[in-house]
């Protein structure tokens, strides 16, 4: 009986094992399709798009940093110029459900259990004239996000696609202009 | 029990033998030189308009889910990284080349290594040329 759970847990052992070499030797090379534009590409920049009655990029600039400090975002990097800003913020990702399936799993192997413990949030702000519509800008934001585990490695490194978070900036970025929000 | 092991085992040698076959680049680059690296790298455009140039890139990174992270007019320098499972973290900088013309110089890491490819450039700059309506020309 006992040498029954002790093989067990070895094979268990064993298949952590594999799993971590399957990880570790399927050589990490660049998608071929990292440089191209993806299908969804044109859809993804009207998501990410709105335009506003104005020429005054700097105005539209200084108000969507203002929408992202109250949503609690620190700035990173900012050109007026240029119509660039980039800010991130640092939340907690625990959830329970995964920490719970950790501990099982932990339990069952008796390996060293790991769950989502942070992830940064940056969003990258760009304001443009319109070139289809004189007289208007153009405010593109894209967020993307990253996780680390409670041993400190990356568990996730993403796009975040989500149209209800692009629609939720421009209407309080529309709030703050008071300027309509147009789709492109 | 035992057999079981033994079919891990197998299976973990298989995984060790196969896994890393696949890096033709890496053994065709090894010997590219830093003259033919920069080639595939840059481009020349019939423009004049920096601002212009440098606003397109900007545009271009965030068609490519890049978020930016640094912007410089002045030095002509634009830095984004995208994430998507990777990191890739790109570098372009703009300057004048002779009277009529910019040039476009682009450097890429994946995760931690540079990217010594020249295909990742050919598409990064068939997109800014799209959305430029200007024809990258090859610089020796």
């Amino acid at each position: 009986m006992k040498t029954a759970v002790v093989s067990r847990r070895m094979s268990g052992r064993l298949l952590l094992l594999g799993g971590l070499i399957l990880l570790l030797s399927a050589c990490a090379s660049m998608p071929p399709d990292a440089f191209k534009l993806s299908p969804t590409s044109l859809e993804d920049r009207q998501m990410q798009s709105r335009r506003f009655d104005t020429l005054d990029r700097t105005r539209v600039l200084a108000a969507s940093a203002g929408v992202l400090q109250d949503l609690g975002y620190a700035l990173d990097v900012s050109n007026s110029y240029l119509g660039v800003l980039t800010a991130s913020k640092e939340l907690d990702a625990e959830n329970a459900a995964q920490i719970a399936g950790v501990l099982v799993l932990a339990a069952l192997t008796g390996s060293a259990g790991s769950w989502d413990d942070d992830q940064r949030i940056r969003v990258c702000v760009v304001v443009n004239d319109s070139l289809d519509s004189p007289g208007t800008s153009v405010v593109r934001i894209t967020i993307s996000r990253v996780i680390w585990n409670t041993q400190g490695q990356v568990t996730r490194a993403e796009a975040l696609k989500e149209p209800e978070l692009y629609q939720a900036f421009f209407d309080k970025l529309s709030k703050s202009t008071f300027l309509e929000a147009h789709q492109i | 029990m035992k057999r079981t092991a033994v079919y891990i085992l197998m299976l973990i040698g298989c995984t060790v033998l196969v896994g890393c076959a696949n890096q033709p680049n890496e053994r065709f680059m090894a010997g590219a030189s830093q003259v033919e690296l920069r080639s595939f790298q840059t481009r020349a455009f019939d423009t004049t308009d920096k601002d212009m140039m440098l606003r397109t890139v900007i545009a271009t990174l965030q068609d490519l889910g890049f978020i930016i992270d640094q912007a410089d007019e002045d030095l002509g320098a634009v830095t984004g990284t995208k994430l998507s499972g990777y990191q890739i973290r790109m570098t372009v900088i703009t300057r004048p080349r002779g009277e009529t013309q910019l040039l476009v110089r682009a450097n890429a890491y994946y995760n931690k290594t540079p990217i010594e490819d020249p295909l990742p450039y050919q598409d990064f700059f068939t997109s800014l040329e799209k959305a430029l309506f200007l024809t990258a020309h090859q610089v020796d």
